[in-house]
Parts: structure tokens; sequence; C-alpha cells
């Protein structure tokens, strides 16, 4: 089975406090660290089972610059057999469609099963996966937390539902499935792996080599354009209690025995 | 002239989604004067129930009942919308598994824009409409602008809109079932498989000690747990720690969780993404505890703490053990 998995590199919201910048036109990018968009990571590694089960080989996928370099050298450090860099500067400004619209070309370039992209990255917005689905005219599931061949053709697949529940489909393959964090265990990428992976050359496409026409991307064909960060309006907000630690302690137990936080 | 809007709403056992009112609330802020048109899918007397009910909210309910939409699945309601979807229509969507599964692809094929996990809307000038999302976890809040020349397809975030108070209207039931030709789907719903209950229930517990991604270490919890047991407090906790594994996941509160309703909630490394504080009912007495000072937990929160948790929480349990220990008179 050959599997696509698209991934993004992002700022590990975990680890950094996001801020804008002066202008508010982006985020502070100074000092951010970086890493795989977690759900993507997750994809990867579902994608590495199946291989490991059924044959087959895995390819890694990611839009952008010459910095989105480091997530496909550390996926293939985790065992991808192929990494692919798509880039062109006619695709900045792009919305979701734009970014569907280059991966959809790619696809057609190649030959793909099965393709995997993570539930969602750091803009909260989960909709790669069902675009390039629906241009390619292939079936599309999100939120999947098991995934089981049963036969060439089809997967058996368990998606997220609300409450806990969960819902089981079959698939027809070609398909594209978006990935929930928590499917697998990610493996653990040692230094060695990476260092190793650091000197690989990696296959980078333009627009033309897809043959993309640059209207079709691009802020000019995207009818969402993303605007101005601003701090979240705080509501009523938290009361935060100061003082040293001790005294925050104190504080804190006298809120908790008034509100009955304390048996 | 303003694009006519649409709402399409799920159902479950012949009660419309809790998404209905805000749905007809979000569309009065695209359009004060806007009329919007309910759709639900579905078969039998529950779709006729849901329908009946959403005529408080909607002047207007399109009622699409085929034996194969009997179970909502994303491909097969598509389909029915492309067929019943005049052309450049607003539709609103709640941003749930449901609305995840369909709305990209829908966009697709409509050729239209689609904008997921809209928290607000502003203005609607010219075919330009004005929108707020969140990125990062909620750190971050982003204006963006949407062309709807072409219609558009909005994800609008449960629980951003207040449900209005218009007075209830009287809807009327147009059938479309008539005007939908359902064709072999690709994804086929096999079954549903019902949350474990086994284990613990937190969903009734009246304090409950949460911890999140900020635990850091699975022999952490172990702290978390301590504080639990000194306060006479249950254990959850937030997504990551249930998909690192190390808590079962009926300790998880939230969307794809258990919906809790407790009297005080202490969430410990907890960020705050909606989906988590759309598990917590009831207006808790809501502590976080958080090292970076622009968590979103601390808008949701009535009291934060700004440290680390790994320090702090041993030294919150030890006072909590000594102030229970002179209590009791030892």
């Amino acid at each position: 089975m050959e599997i696509l998995v698209c991934a993004k590199r992002v700022p590990d919201s975990s680890q950094n406090e996001i801020e804008p910048n002066a202008s508010g036109n982006d985020i502070n990018r100074d000092d951010l660290v970086y890493s795989i968009n977690e759900a993507d990571n997750y994809a990867v590694e579902e994608a590495l089972q199946m291989v490991a089960r059924n044959g087959g080989e895995v390819t890694v996928v990611t839009v952008g610059g010459d910095d989105d370099e480091e997530i496909l050298r550390r996926e293939l450090a985790m065992g991808a057999n192929h990494a692919a860099l798509i880039s062109d500067e006619a695709i900045t400004g792009s919305d979701g469609k734009g970014i569907a619209t280059v991966l959809k070309a790619y696809v057609r370039k190649n030959h793909f099963d099965l393709i995997l992209t993570g539930t969602q990255a750091d803009d909260g917005a989960a909709q790669i996966g069902g675009m390039l689905a629906a241009m390619l005219d292939y079936p599309f599931a999100s939120l999947v937390n098991s995934i089981r061949v049963v036969n060439p053709k089809t997967l058996e697949i368990i998606r997220e539902i609300e409450g806990g529940d969960k819902e089981v489909n079959e698939i027809e393959l070609p398909c594209v499935l978006s990935v929930q964090t928590g499917i697998n265990e990610p493996r653990y990428v040692g230094m060695r792996g990476i260092r190793q992976a650091a000197s690989l050359e990696l296959p980078t496409f333009t627009l033309s080599d897809l043959g993309v026409d640059q209207s079709a991307v691009g802020e000019a064909a995207a009818k969402v354009k993303r605007d101005d960060y601003f701090s979240p309006e705080s509501g009523k907000g938290a009361e935060i209690l100061q003082g040293s630690r001790g005294e925050v302690v104190e504080k804190l137990i006298e809120l908790l025995k008034a509100k009955g936080g304390l048996k | 002239m303003t694009p006519g809007i649409f709402a399409l709403i799920s159902h479950k056992n012949g009660v419309a989604d809790d998404g209905a009112a805000e749905l007809a609330s979000a569309s009065k802020k695209i359009d004060p004067g806007a009329s919007p048109v309910v759709i639900v899918t579905g078969f039998g007397p529950e779709l006729d129930t849901v329908c009946t009910g959403l005529g408080k909210l909607f002047g207007e309910i399109w009622k699409i009942a085929k034996p194969e939409l009997a179970y909502p699945n994303a491909e097969l309601v598509r389909n029915a919308l492309l067929q019943v979807l005049p052309k450049s229509s607003i539709l609103l969507v709640p941003h749930n598994h449901f609305g995840i599964d369909l709305s990209p692809g829908l966009s697709i094929k409509l050729n239209a824009a689609y904008v997921p996990d809209v928290v607000n809307i502003e203005d609607l000038r010219e075919n330009s409409l004005a929108l707020v999302r969140q990125e990062f976890g909620g750190q971050l809040s982003r204006h963006v602008s949407c062309d709807v020349s072409s219609g558009a397809v909005l994800n609008v975030r449960p629980g951003a809109f207040l449900p209005g108070e218009a007075a209830p209207l009287n809807g009327h039931v147009v059938d479309k079932s008539s005007e939908v030709t359902v064709r072999p789907a690709k994804r086929r719903f096999v079954k549903t498989m019902v949350a474990d209950a086994g284990g613990v229930d937190i969903s009734k517990e009246p304090i409950l000690v949460s911890i999140g991604r900020g635990i850091q270490e699975p022999d952490n919890v172990a702290l978390a747990q301590a504080l639990a047991d000194a306060m006479g407090a249950v254990l959850s906790c937030s997504r990551p720690v249930v998909d690192a594994k190390w808590l079962e996941k009926s300790r998880q509160v939230g969307t794809s969780g258990k919906t809790v309703k407790p009297r005080v909630y202490l969430a410990c490394g907890i960020s705050g993404s909606f989906q988590h504080l759309a598990g917590i009912k009831g207006n808790p007495f809501l502590v976080a505890i958080n090292k970076n000072p622009k968590a979103p937990i601390f808008q949701a929160a009535d009291v934060g703490i700004v440290d680390d948790l790994l320090q702090f929480l041993p030294e919150l349990t030890s006072r909590i053990r000594k102030t229970s220990a002179m209590a009791a008179g030892r």
C-alpha cells in the first residue's frame, strides 16, 4: 500500500507563548520552537505501522519553504521512505483551498492508495484533508482513531464522535483520512537518525513542476483572507493570585474551603 | 442583495442539536433582517419531531427524508445538499464531528468559500464577510475576511453565539425529499460504539483535579493524584494526557470525552481549548494553574495561578494535609 502523509511545520504552542507582532499581521516569530504538527506525526506513525503490516511505502509531503525541510528530515529519520517539499513564492497567501489545490496536483503526479493528514494544525482549521478528498473525488473521513485493512480495496475505520462515542465506517480506497492524536504511540526519533537524514537530498517541486497555474493559488485566488491577529477578549478573566508561592497556596486554600472544594 | 442564508442541523432521538438556536442567532449577525432556512436530513417519525421543534427558531424548514439518511453520513448529506442548495448560498454548520467531516469537501463541490470554527461574525459589506477565528489553541484571535460572492460554508463554533431572544416563530416545513436522489456512497456507516462505561464516573464528581499537557511526564501524575486525595477530589484530564496513555479515556473531559458538572474544577497545566471547556458545565468554581500567562484557560477561570505546576502542586498538597490534620485536632 502506497501511503502519502501531508504534514505541516508549526510553532509548538505547548512550548511557546504566541503573541501578535507589532503590526498584528503575523505572530512574533523570534525564539519560537517549531516542530511537526502533532497530529501529522501521529499520521506518519500510523502510515509506518500500516506498511509494516501490509507492505508498501510511506511518502511525507509538505507545502512551505526551506525551513520546513526539517520536519521532512525528521519523518525520514522516523522511517518514512520518501519526502517531498512543494515550494513556490506564488503559494504565499493561499487559503485552505489553495493548499489543497497544490497537494491535489502532487497526488495526481504520483500513485497513492491512501492519503493521511493530521486532524488539525496550528490554525485549528481541520480543512485540508476534506478539501483534497473532494478535489480528487475520493471518499473522506475525519477524526479517525483506528484504521484496519479489510481487503485491498476497503478499510474499516473508527472515528470519534461526541461524548467519547465512536463510529465505525467502511471506506473504499483510494481515500483521504484525517487522523486524531492518540491513534498510536509515535516512535522516538533519536538525534543520530536526524543527523543521518540531514544530508539527504529532498526532492523539491515548484508549481510549474506540478502543472499548477499560478492564478489558482496564492493571495489573489484566496476567497478567505487572514487579516490581523489580536488577543482574545478576556471575558471576565481570572483573578490572578499574587504573592509568594506560600501566600498563593494559603489564598487558594481559603477560596477552596469557601467554594466547597475541600472535603 | 444579501444571499440566502441556510443552517444545517443534526439531530439525535428526535431532538435537534443545541446548535440550532446558535445558528439562528449567527445568521442574524450576518444580516439582521435574514430569514434563515434550516435544513434537516434523516428519516421516519423522528425527523418530523425534529422539524416541529425547529419551527420555533426558523421560519422555514427544509426536510430531506430518505431511508439512506437515517444515520448522518457526510458523503450522502453532501450529495443531498448539492441537489437542493441555491447557488451562492451561505450555509452555517456547527463545527462539530459532523461539520468537520462534511464542510471542507462540500465547499469545494459548491465552489464556495469555507471558514472553519468561526467564533464571531462582525459584518457583511458588499460581498466581504468579516469574521473572527482563533488560532494556536485559542491563544490568539484573528480577523478573517471571506468573499461570499460565490457562496460560503461557515462552520460555527458550538457555544460561541448566544441564542437570541426573538419571539418563537411558527415555521413551515417544506418537503424537499423528492428533489434528492441518493447515490451509493464510497464510505458506509457500520455501527456506533458507545463509550466504555467502565472505570471512574467523573461526570458525577463534585470536585475534580484535572491535569493537562503541563504535567509533562507520566511520573508526575502522582503529584496530581496526591493533591486529589488530600482534597477529597477525583482526578480527570484533558485530551493530551489520554493521547499519551497516562490516564484512561474515561477520565477525559471535553467534546471527545465526558461532560462534567462539578462544584469545583482545578485545571492544572491545561491550556483550555474550546473542545475541553465545552465539557465543563454547570459554571463551577474554576481554578487554573498554568505557567503560560497567555493560556486561554485564564479567560474561562475564576481564579488563576501563574506558576510551575510541578513545584506548586506538592506545596498545595502538603499545606492542605496540614490544614486538615489541624482541623482534626491532631
